[in-house]
């Protein structure tokens, strides 16, 4: 089996941009390894518009936008195997992967990209009671029996939780002829981007009940109908209890990163986004794997993912060529005031150019409003913004001047935090 | 006329089946379901219990026994997951000693082999995980764990290899006795046997009193469970019991054969013998006990939650013998049922021999391979099957890591998968993490396919459970 440079694993928006900057930047031995038998990853069932406004300022279909880095993939004649499952991920590199073709092979690349995304939280996590009948799926099931092979999975549809890709669906089903009576959301507020609601839910009269959750599925081989009730501290509140006959629940209640070949590597894991630690070169704990995308962090736009992977492929391809990863030493981001976690979760101070900026990115725990985004090196301000609304649908991203953090090179620690404005 | 039809293919009516394979005869199953093991031995502990706890002189406690030790030698011979992982009861209070110390002497008494109570010190150094107020344990090193549905699957294939018919969605209605054999009604159709044989679950009371003079009453008791992901592999090695006392009845706390972690179940008393909806006061109430005789067991780690129901009958005891001519019982087996299969099994065909006079079936092969595996091939052994046959090097349930050819395999077998119940159990595609949302849509196709069905007749679990209702704008 040839070897690379650079191995990705993942050949979704992430895994693809990685390879294009990674190969711009000059690094020639590069394959990426997707187990789908196309590239684009989850993008190619989004068929709906909306991609692409930050990267190509138009609008694009989802498989449009893959479609775009494909394209450039293939112009620059980066390799890719696909029908390819990358089984295990070693410590020391090592990568094994299974395909037809090649049976099962292992690879020994210099450095790797996890470009894995994610998956969706199953019905079992979400500890919803009563049968277990046909009709229940994820969003993005449906989304791929819709979108992909033109099935209708049912036709009176309650939708559990509001993240992106429930509401998406909850339009697309009702143009494909189903009816969407409701959809409802444990959390105070929508764990979706404000656009999705207004175009999804409020131009088609799908009503949000927030603060609602699934207390019984009924029917017991096909989906007959679910009660819903109001949550209040985290408990339904018995009196509350609405019954919708239905023969669909879709759930959107969140992704989860596929971090199951980083763990197995020792990659080191922060729990609060279920993605790997990483530095502000995307570098995971082990000298070498970089992250980005879905696996790394949740994102909503996949412009983001874009940016974010393209930092991961030059990165790869600067610590190939330089044979190592800087020796700065890593300054802790912490998090404080309503923000949940921060990518990166460390600087290296001292081998930052100090005409660079350094992107972090972060979400909050709850919903904010005018507030004043604040970020500290050591105890000195380095950096405010003023923010109107701040809500966990929306990832916020910031740009450090590394000049700035440079003024402080003996601060302990970053801070990223809200006050009131 | 067949010589045998059993009614009911759970993991009694399977045992009972392949062991009456040994004999020349013409059997037949019948089950209302669309598949095998689709009652309650799909949905139990999956604990091979050492037989410690049934008591001494109940047949529960003979069956057991009999069933634990003859469950090595079965799981050779029918390539099952099984695993001896041991098991330990445990006393969470001192007050509650005389009740630890009356397990051990039953136990004894049933003849169970190894049992020694631990104290702390030794308990701890074996289970790490095990709460700091635990007291002793009653230590069973025979007690084991197995797959559930790869028991009651690989009885049933190898009864079928061995000449036994089986017949889904036939729901046994009625019995009638003519003059020397058995009408056996469904709506399909009627049939003919010398002797029935009762092994249908939670519904065996109502095919017993079709038949027997007295009347049985079987209640469902329902058991709720959380199963937790591979993650969690590890969190315990033995399958760890509380000892019932002053804290009350716990639930268990187990591995799975393949790496998972089960917790529960619950004891409730239902009207309703399809009831196997998960209630959120049940599942709550595993929740508030699984956390007594471990710590820091992550439930966040679920996967998903399901119920099964105990055919319980007011004695607690099994039923098995002629309750009427040609009818042979096989009844209110409730746990240790999974336990004591094989030697259910051995029970009920020695009765029915007797009254059939059976010989020896020459041909009688008791042997059967699992769907092949592929992760348990080397390397190279792995990459030769895939030349062979390139549909084992295409992935299709991701968290599982199973494969196309697999998934085959799995519908082509005799009984085969019809479903995705049937495909999942038998294979685990499905199971994993994301609970079948990546491959759900996958396996559809390839059911589809070798059914030579469209998708909109493709099911989770036969009947009505129809995964598709139409095609995009079908209706606008
Ligand atoms: C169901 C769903 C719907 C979405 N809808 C929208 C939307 O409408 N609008 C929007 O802006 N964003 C949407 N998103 C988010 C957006 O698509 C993602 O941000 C973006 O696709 C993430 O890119 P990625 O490359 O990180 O992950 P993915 O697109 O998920 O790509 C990961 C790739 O890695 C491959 N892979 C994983 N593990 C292995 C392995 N072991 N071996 C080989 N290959 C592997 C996968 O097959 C996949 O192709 C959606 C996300 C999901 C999950
Ligand atoms: C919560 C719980 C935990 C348990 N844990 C354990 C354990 O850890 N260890 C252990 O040893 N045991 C355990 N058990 C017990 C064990 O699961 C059962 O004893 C065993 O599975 C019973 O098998 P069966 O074949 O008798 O019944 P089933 O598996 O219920 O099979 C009966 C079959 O008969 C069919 N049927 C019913 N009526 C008709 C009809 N009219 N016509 C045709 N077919 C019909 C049903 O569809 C079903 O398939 C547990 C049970 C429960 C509920």
């Amino acid at each position: 089996m040839t070897e690379y440079d650079l191995v990705i694993i993942g050949g979704g928006p992430a895994g693809l941009a990685a390879a294009v900057a990674a190969r711009k930047a000059g690094l020639e031995s590069i394959l990426i390894l997707e187990r789908d038998n196309e590239l684009g990853g989850i993008l190619n069932q989004c068929i709906h518009n909306g991609f692409g406004l930050h990267t190509f300022r138009e609008e694009l279909t989802g498989p449009e936008y893959a479609g775009r880095f494909r394209e450039q993939v293939q112009e620059l004649r980066i390799p890719y195997k696909l029908n390819t499952m990358v089984l295990d991920l070693a410590a020391d590199k090592t990568v094994t992967a299974m395909n037809g073709e090649d049976g099962l092979f292992c690879l020994h690349p210099k450095a790797v990209v996890l470009a894995m995304g994610c998956r969706e939280r199953p019905r079992g996590a979400l500890n919803i009671p009563g049968y277990r009948p046909a009709g229940i799926y994820t969003a993005g099931t449906a989304q791929r029996l819709v979108n992909m092979e033109g099935y209708l999975p049912g036709r009176n549809v309650v939708i559990l939780g509001s993240g992106d890709i429930g509401l998406i669906m909850a339009r697309r089903m009702t143009l494909e002829g189903a009816k969407v009576h409701v959809v409802a959301e444990l959390m105070p507020y929508s764990g979706g981007l404000k656009r999705n609601i207004v175009q999804c839910l409020d131009d088609y009269g799908i009503p949000l009940k927030l603060s609602h959750t699934v207390v019984d599925i009924q029917g017991k081989e096909r989906v007959e109908g679910v009660t819903l009730a109001r949550v209040e501290n985290g408990k339904p509140v018995p009196g509350t209890e609405e019954h919708y006959p239905c023969d669909t629940l879709l759930l959107s209640c969140g992704l989860i990163p596929e971090n199951e070949l980083s763990r197995g590597a020792g990659v080191e894991i922060n729990p609060v986004t279920n993605g790997p630690l990483v530095s502000d070169t995307l570098e995971t704990s082990i000298p070498g794997v970089f992250a980005a995308g879905n696996v790394l962090h949740v994102h909503d736009l996949v412009d983001y993912v874009s940016q974010e992977a393209a930092a991961a492929g030059e990165n790869a391809a600067r610590y190939i060529r330089s044979g190592g990863t800087g020796t700065g030493r890593a300054v802790p981001v912490r998090c404080d005031g309503g923000v949940r976690y921060t990518v990166p979760a460390s600087v290296r101070l001292s081998d930052l150019d100090p005409e660079q900026t350094v992107t972090v990115r972060f979400r909050v725990g709850n919903v904010y409003q005018n507030k004043r985004i604040l970020v500290y090196a050591g105890d000195a301000p380095i950096y405010r913004r003023k923010a109107r609304v701040l809500a966990p649908g929306e990832m916020e991203t910031l740009g450090l001047k590394a000049k700035d953090l440079l003024e402080h090179p003996e601060a302990e620690q970053i801070l990223v935090t809200l006050e009131d404005a | 006329m067949f010589d045998v039809i059993i009614i009911g293919a759970g993991v009694s009516g399977c045992a009972i089946a392949r062991e009456l394979s040994r004999k020349k005869a013409g059997i037949l199953v019948l089950e209302r379901a669309e598949d095998v093991c689709c009652g309650t031995s799909k949905a139990n502990s999956a604990i091979v219990h050492a037989g410690y706890d049934a008591k001494h002189g109940t047949l529960m406690a003979k069956l057991n026994v009999q069933g634990s030790r003859m469950m090595p030698q079965l799981a050779r011979d029918l390539d099952i997951h099984y695993q001896v992982n041991g098991s330990l009861v445990v006393m969470m209070s001192p007050e509650d000693r005389p009740a630890l110390v009356a397990l051990y002497e039953n136990g004894i008494q049933n003849g169970v082999e190894g049992l020694r109570i631990l104290e702390r010190e030794e308990l701890r150094a074996m289970e790490p995980n095990i709460s700091d107020d635990a007291v002793a344990a009653l230590y069973a090193p025979t007690g084991a764990i197995i797959c559930p549905f790869g028991l009651t699957f690989a009885l049933a294939e190898n009864a079928a290899k061995n000449g036994v018919q089986f017949q889904f969605d036939r729901q046994v209605t009625g019995l009638n006795r003519l003059e020397d054999h058995w009408e056996v009604i469904t709506p399909q159709q009627t049939y003919a046997a010398k002797v029935v044989v009762n092994a249908a679950g939670v519904y065996s009371d109502e095919i017993h009193n079709m038949a027997a003079p007295d009347k049985m009453t079987i209640k469902p008791r329902r058991g709720d469970y959380f199963l937790l992901d591979k993650t969690t592999r590890g969190f315990v090695k033995n399958t760890v019991f509380q000892l019932p006392g002053k804290l009350g009845k716990g639930v268990l706390v187990a591995p799975t054969v393949h790496g998972n972690t089960i917790v529960g179940p619950t004891a409730i008393d239902l009207e309703d013998k399809d009831g196997t909806a998960t209630t959120r006061e049940g599942l709550e109430d595993v929740r508030a006990k699984c956390g007594i005789a471990v710590k820091g067991l992550p439930l966040n780690q679920t996967i998903t939650s399901f119920a099964g129901l105990r055919a319980h009958e007011a004695r607690h005891e099994f039923f098995i013998g002629e309750a009427a001519p040609g009818f042979v019982d096989c009844a209110a087996i409730e746990s240790p049922g999974l336990s004591s299969a094989p030697a259910i099994g051995v029970m009920v065909a020695d009765i029915v021999t007797n009254i059939l006079h059976l010989e020896d079936n020459p041909r009688f092969d008791g042997t059967r391979k699992g769907i092949l595996d592929p992760k348990t091939l080397s390397r190279e052994e792995y990459a030769a099957l895939i030349r062979e046959n390139p549909a084992y090097g295409k992935v299709i349930c991701r968290c599982e890591t199973i494969t196309e050819g697999e998934i085959l395999d799995a519908i082509r077998r005799v009984p085969g998968a019809r479903s995705l119940d049937g495909v999942k159990r038998r294979t685990r595609a499905g199971m994993g993490r994301c609970q079948g949302g990546f491959c759900s849509p996958r396996v559809m196709e390839i059911l589809s396919r070798e059914l030579g069905i469209p998708m909109s007749q493709v099911t989770k679990s036969g009947g009505n459970s129809r995964l598709i209702l139409g095609t995009n704008k079908d209706s606008l």
